[in-house]
């Protein structure tokens, strides 16, 4: 059975991405709110779409109201193009719209992903669309929707502060490892999705614009090129990223990317690979050089 | 990890959705027909029609054939057709006190004008396994349905005439002595539609209605039982529950003032009376009244509705069900069940950053 026989037959029903134009509009509109007040959660109406809750329907939504025929699509899990969930996203946009696919970031316009940015900073008139599981950072310290709005509407961000403090006192280090809290534009603070502190500093000042869209929770929100993201930090105990060092891709060599710590399925024994699997790609094939670590 | 898993995710996929048909078809029996569910499985395909949003047991019915019988898969999968679906108009309310009843009862009051009426109901059956069923034929089921319907028919048998269509709701008298309080004038807004308009915190009654009405039948229940047995001050007597069919309206497309209607529906309401309360400005104190309607024949449902729309409307809240995020964030089966399952997803990145959190602070320690 083909995904366009599940769609609706040999008498194709569904409208170009699926969603109707009039949700696609409503989405934009949501958007365009979002990118004029980074890092603030725009709600939009959120219709059940043919993927789970939870399984990147936000995402899904704005890449949907925003595709046309012309678009190179992207669609990553975990880094990798291949991943299950990445897969079935990328057949329905397909069966949907026709768009020409790739692997390689740096070919795409729109690049949706879930946990990962492309290890390539993007650039200029790309767009990058994040899936969001919870949007909100504040939820951490406090359950409650009406609260959190207040306090963000109010720029009453001391509990978070402190929650920070208290981790840092009881850990000697923040704990926080993905979907680090930032402050957007010196306003907002503001979930990056469950993307690795690792990624964060291709967020701040990018070239790309980065549009967050969570289905579940019914909020959008954006991060506009050249806008200010910073991880909340301490004056004495800086923001770290992710400790790699002295280690490397045991694929491609490189030894200053995001890796992935796997066990080899017979002998059991560890080993690191790149997470962003089309930069692996690229390496492996001859086509950039391996990235060498400076950091480390 | 990616690379073989490139090719390998697509193939896995799609022997894993073989995999599904496979299962569901390799019996001795015979396709299960849309037709046997929707007539069948009456309660089921209630509850997915409720759950999903859409009132078709069409759709319901092959749904829940498509999902081998899950009912938060069936629901899901309607709820993603629905939303493919023009909206063209609003309808008229929907006047549940001409409804044609097929059940009705108080527990208010042994008597009640229209009468009470039994109807289809498991209340009062002994919950002792028939194993004849096990062993029906069509003979048996040809035979079973002449023999009701020829006693339906009999003058002699002792059958409750059919109730009015017209009758007063049990409320309503309480109502016109006084006995309960007024809606407040700030629920008396126009409807909102949570499909086309995002929900936001406090939400208005038609939004909170609506949310419980595509709820999850276990999750409302759940939540308004923690409401009856202590969480809070919820003890119901049922005015009135009745279930039967109401007939959906719109204003007339072209003739101002008129109306047409497009056909009827099955619903469950049920209007439950609970404490005592002295509301705001008005000097006597009256009973609160809790709301539930949903689609199709589902009594717990209903029941759970009102309880929770009840315990919603407390002065002063301190029980989860008392707390509308609380009870209307977390009983939609749709979400819940997608984020719940979206935990099997490939979370290596995130965990990477957890193990070097981790490790990071036990060097701390050391």
């Amino acid at each position: 059975m083909s995904l366009k026989d599940l769609l609706g037959g040999p008498d194709f029903r569904y409208n170009f991405a699926f969603l109707d134009e009039g949700a696609k509009r409503e989405v934009r509109r949501a958007l365009l709110k979002a990118v004029a007040l980074p890092g603030h959660q725009v709600p939009f109406a959120s219709p059940e779409l043919p993927i789970a809750r939870g399984w990147g329907t936000g995402g899904l939504q704005v890449t949907m109201s925003l595709i046309g025929p012309d678009d190179v699509l992207k669609i990553i899990d975990q880094g990798c193009d291949g991943s299950v969930n990445a897969v079935n996203l990328r057949k329905l946009l397909v069966a949907t719209t026709g768009v020409r696919t790739t692997f390689d970031s740096r070919e795409a316009t729109l690049m949706q992903s879930r946990h990962r940015l492309p290890e390539i900073p993007m650039t200029e008139g790309q767009i990058a669309v994040l899936q969001v599981p919870l949007p909100e950072p504040l939820r951490l310290v406090e359950p409650s929707e009406v609260e959190t709005r207040r306090m963000h509407a109010e720029g009453d961000y001391a509990r978070m502060w402190v929650s920070l403090y208290e981790d840092v006192v009881q850990n000697g280090s923040v704990s926080l490892s993905w979907g680090y809290p930032c402050r957007v534009n010196d306003t907002y603070i503001m979930s990056p999705s469950p993307i690795p502190r690792w990624d964060l500093h291709m967020l701040h000042d990018s070239e790309h614009l980065t549009l967050l869209g969570a289905g579940r929770e019914k909020r959008v929100y954006a991060v506009p090129p050249h806008t200010s993201v910073r991880p909340l930090e301490f004056d004495d105990i800086p923001f770290t990223v992710e400790n790699f060092s002295g280690m490397a891709c045991a694929r491609c060599g490189s030894t200053d990317t995001f890796l992935d710590e796997i066990y080899d399925e017979k002998t059991g024994q560890p080993s690191r690979v790149c997470s962003d699997s089309g930069y692996c790609d690229l390496v492996t094939q001859g086509m950039i050089r391996a990235r060498q670590a400076a950091r480390a | 990890m990616g690379y073989v898993a490139v090719q390998g995710g697509i193939t896995a996929i799609e022997n894993s959705q073989k995999l599904n048909r496979y299962l569901r078809l390799r019996g001795t029996s015979s396709p299960l027909s849309v037709a046997q569910i929707m007539e069948q499985m009456g309660p089921l395909v209630d509850r997915v029609m409720s759950e999903g949003g859409l009132y078709s047991p069409f759709h319901a019915a092959l749904a829940l054939k498509q999902a081998s019988g899950d009912p938060l898969e069936a629901s899901f999968l309607v709820r993603a057709f629905r939303s493919t679906l023009r909206r063209m108009t609003d309808s008229l309310p929907v006047r549940t006190d001409q409804m044609r009843i097929l059940r009705r009862i108080s527990s208010a009051f042994k008597t009640i004008p229209g009468g009470q009426l039994l109807g289809s109901t498991s209340d009062y059956e002994q919950r002792i396994l028939d194993f004849s069923l096990a062993e029906e034929t069509e003979d048996v089921q040809e035979e079973a349905v002449r023999e009701f319907e020829e006693s339906a028919r009999s003058p002699t048998q002792d059958a409750a005439p059919l109730a009015p269509q017209d009758f007063v709701k049990v409320v309503d008298i309480l109502r016109a002595q006084g006995l309960v309080a007024p809606p407040p004038a700030t629920e008396q807004r126009p409807a909102m539609d949570i499909t086309q308009e995002s929900v936001e915190f406090p939400l208005g009654r038609s939004g909170r209605l609506q949310m419980l009405a595509r709820a999850e039948t276990g999750g409302v229940l759940a939540l308004a039982y923690s409401s009856m047995r202590g969480y809070g001050s919820v003890h119901p007597t049922i005015g009135e529950l009745r279930v039967g069919r109401v007939q959906v309206r719109i204003p007339h497309p072209f003739r101002a003032g008129e109306t047409v209607t497009l056909g009827s529906i099955v619903v469950t309401e049920v209007e439950i009376v609970a404490s005592v309360q002295r509301p705001e400005g008005e000097e006597k104190p009256t009973f609160s009244l809790g709301y539930g309607a949903c689609f199709g024949h589902n009594e717990v449902k209903a029941i759970s509705m009102a309880v929770l729309d009840r315990a919603m409307k407390s002065p002063s809240p301190h029980a989860p069900a008392e707390d509308q995020e609380f009870v209307l964030l977390h009983t939609d089966g749709i979400e819940s069940s997608g984020f719940c399952s979206h935990f099997k997803l490939p979370h290596y990145v995130t965990f990477q950053a957890d193990l070097d959190r981790l490790r990071d602070i036990r060097r701390n320690d050391e």
